[in-house]
């Protein structure tokens, strides 16, 4: 089952590293990651998806907790959550195929970004799923690259992942 | 006040009433040991680091203190690494500084550089690189505070050689408050009542209770609550001296090595109070074999060992202490008079024993047992790993918490000696003794030169079979009998070992031999060597063999 962990942090050198090496150590498998600054200097919040059951989750959890660098962390799964991932493809564009893939791109919401003689890059986001979809219909065309940042997520309304007090 | 970043060490080391390190010098903390040596801290000098960690950790066990151990950079830092993960995983509390080059070179492979914070990573309970002499003071205490609060454990702090000679505001703070490391010392009131409730109506409870037990100080509290309760009690190896061993409600340890009776208890009961333990693989045996009829009451200060391998009932997270105070105020004899005749009547009807046939051959139980009697079951012991220390744990009745030595977790060859010569440090009165094996003993043999120097009285008892005898029994077991790699024909003579150290040496080859001998070493002042050859094919019984219940046992029949 995949679970969105949000992970607040200290900023510290190789905090990083403790987190991640915690994951491999005892054998969970971190589907993706992303890191970036909150509101409050000297605070990082790691976004982690893992494949787990729920045993699996609780021990993850619990072992997070005893790293001295991590301030808190919540699973923010089956809370009312908005998840974002964002992914640029570099897709074969001929120019006579170029409309065509603008089209499919509208539909989606996605924005050409770049385009050369023969190829484009698109930026899609949303959830995973939405992603994977786009990506499906973008093979036709020829994929010539993709990058992806994990995913992101934030509760709806005015709750912060801060007062989760676990 | 300024201070040189050495200095700010020796302050600390003060001012948290660290009174003997244990350590090995070299060019990335000669600043340090420049600062030792003008401070006159007393240092033990062992042969290697490994040595040096294993000591500080023996020291912190028999002391309730954490225990300090200095090194250098790069194969002086790696060689501490065995001792930290061994502190780790029995939850030691255990201070590591070791010198690091100076930061401009960091990063660069110069000599004698290893990413010590990165190795130790997953085998310290927090590490540090200091890169900046104004966090020095702050890392210090935050490094005692982790090292020596909640479950205890090794914190590495690592200290480029630049810094130890610049200079910085030493501001040491009194108390830390880390918003990020916050342990629960008492344990939930809700929980302890429904915990309460639930031993007052059992029928069959069991305690199972650990080394938490003994880092907490809690040995008094159990026994009390055992006896008022009427509940038996089986122990762990770390948890040996939590209740003393001719304690009648006790039924010795339970798994691998158990008891037909604790494991015979643990099969039975219906409640399973565990404290201070954490439900280890050669407890258990195959899991879900494990306690099938119990529910199960969980207390420990570790909130990720509850439901780590089994699911607990009634999960209390705090000081096992602390609960068990609370608990004892509300908890009452219950109707379990039927269930400890049961289990009581296992106990005698199903001992651990041997048989010491003839003069001739000399067995190894028979060995420790003489040991217990010669010193009236009050020596500090501690053991390597393997055979004789399951030996140790059945025939070496501990009555004393702290006084049972041993790796437990991460099963350490080599621990046993250089933990002897930190116990012997930190109490250099009592009787301290090594039970080793012969293959353990030679991983830290060395360490005899730093026992006869600092004139430490230790008595290694060495149980020589001439095998790597808990190898050599699991290929005699489910090997087909193939000794693979596991005879230690042409060890050298202990006797002359020590000798050649300075300690003196003795011999026993058989039974008539086994007490002079014994006699003759505890009156020899300074340290000594007791060769025991023993029957080379015993083997540890009753035994369970792995990955099957804990009633499946091998040996263990009726008396």
């Amino acid at each position: 089952m995949k679970r969105i962990l949000a992970i607040l942090v200290e900023d510290r050198p190789g905090v990083l590293t403790r987190v991640s090496g915690l994951f491999s150590r005892r054998g969970y498998n971190i589907q993706n990651i992303a890191v970036g600054p909150t509101t409050e200097p000297g605070i990082s919040r790691m976004t982690v998806t893992v494949e787990a059951d729920p045993n699996t989750v609780e021990q993850i959890v619990k072992q997070l907790n005893k790293l001295v660098n991590v301030l808190k962390v919540s699973d923010l799964t089956d809370e009312n959550s908005v998840e974002r991932e964002l992914m640029l493809i570099k897709v074969k564009a001929e120019p006579g195929r170029r409309s065509e893939i603008q089209q499919m791109a509208a539909t989606f919401r996605a924005k050409i970004v770049d385009i050369s003689p023969d190829s484009m890059i698109i930026e899609v986001t949303g959830e995973e799923r939405k992603l994977q979809a786009f990506l499906l219909m973008m093979q036709e065309f020829g994929i010539k690259e993709i990058v992806s940042t994990g995913s992101v997520s934030l509760l709806r309304g005015s709750k912060v992942t801060r007062d989760l007090r676990a | 006040m300024k201070l040189t970043g050495a200095q700010m060490v020796l302050a600390c080391l003060e001012l948290e009433n660290v009174d003997v390190v244990f350590g090995f010098p070299g060019g990335a903390v000669l600043t340090l040991y420049d600062e030792i040596y003008k401070r006159g801290l007393r240092h033990i000098l062992t042969c290697h680091e490994q040595g040096a960690a294993h000591a500080a950790d023996g020291y912190a066990r028999v002391t309730n203190k954490p225990g300090v151990v200095i090194a250098t950079s790069g194969p002086g830092a790696t060689n501490l690494v065995t001792g930290i993960a061994t502190a780790y995983m029995d939850s030691v509390p255990l201070i590591a500084i070791t010198g690091q080059v100076a930061k401009p070179f960091i990063g660069t492979d110069a000599f004698q550089e290893a990413d010590i914070t990165g190795i130790t990573l997953p085998v310290t309970k927090h590490n540090y690189l200091v890169k900046d002499i104004c966090e020095l003071p702050w890392i210090l205490k935050e490094a005692f505070y982790i090292a020596n609060t909640g479950r205890k454990g090794p914190v590495l702090i690592d200290l480029p050689k630049d810094i130890q000679a610049q200079e910085g505001e030493f501001d040491y703070p009194d108390r830390l408050k880390i918003s990020t490391y916050r342990p629960t010392y008492e344990g939930h009131p809700g929980q302890i009542i429904k915990a309460c409730d639930a031993i007052r109506k059992a029928k069959k409870p069991l305690l199972y209770t650990g080394g938490g037990v003994i880092s907490s100080g809690a040995h008094e509290k159990l026994l009390e609550f055992s006896r008022k309760a009427r509940i038996p009690v089986t122990t762990t190896l770390m948890g040996l001296g939590g209740v003393p061993c001719d304690y009648e409600l006790f039924l010795g340890m339970p798994g691998m090595h158990g008891t037909y009776a604790a494991n015979n208890a643990i099969n039975e009961a219906e409640l399973l109070i565990a404290v201070g333990v954490r439900f280890d693989d050669r407890v258990t045996g195959k899991l879900d074999t494990f306690a099938p009829n119990a529910r199960v009451i969980h207390i420990d200060i570790d909130p990720a060992e509850i439901g780590k391998n089994v699911l607990a009932d009634i999960p209390i997270v705090g000081d096992v202490k602390l609960v068990l105070t609370e608990m004892l105020k509300r908890i009452q004899p219950g109707d379990t008079e039927m269930w400890c005749a049961k289990v009581l009547g296992w106990k005698k009807a199903h001992p651990i024993r041997y048989r010491q046939e003839s003069n001739n051959c000399l067995k190894p139980q028979y060995v420790i047992e003489a040991l217990h009697r010669l010193t009236g079951g009050e020596a500090i012991v501690t053991t390597d790993v393997g055979q004789h220390q399951m030996w140790a744990a059945h025939y070496y009745r501990m009555k004393n918490p702290r006084n049972f030595i041993t790796s437990g977790g991460l099963g350490t060859m080599g621990f046993g000696f250089p933990a002897a010569i930190g116990a012997q440090v930190a109490f250099p009165e009592k009787k301290v003794i090594c039970i080793a094996g012969d293959g353990s003993f030679q991983m830290n043999s060395q360490e005899l030169a730093t026992a006869v120097k600092y004139k430490l009285p230790v008595k290694v008892a060495i149980i020589n079979n001439q095998y790597l005898g808990m190898v050599r029994q699991w290929q005699k077991l489910f090997y087909g009998g193939r000794y693979s790699q596991t005879s230690l024909a042409g060890s050298p003579d202990f006797v002359r070992l020590a000798e050649a150290y300075g300690a003196a040496g003795f011999r026993a080859r058989n039974v008539g031999e086994v007490e002079t001998v014994i006699d003759a070493a505890l009156n020899t002042p300074g340290p000594v060597v007791i060769d025991f050859q023993v029957d080379p094919e015993e083997d540890v019984l009753p035994m369970v063999a792995p990955n099957t219940s804990i009633v499946e046992m091998i040996g263990g029949e009726e008396r």
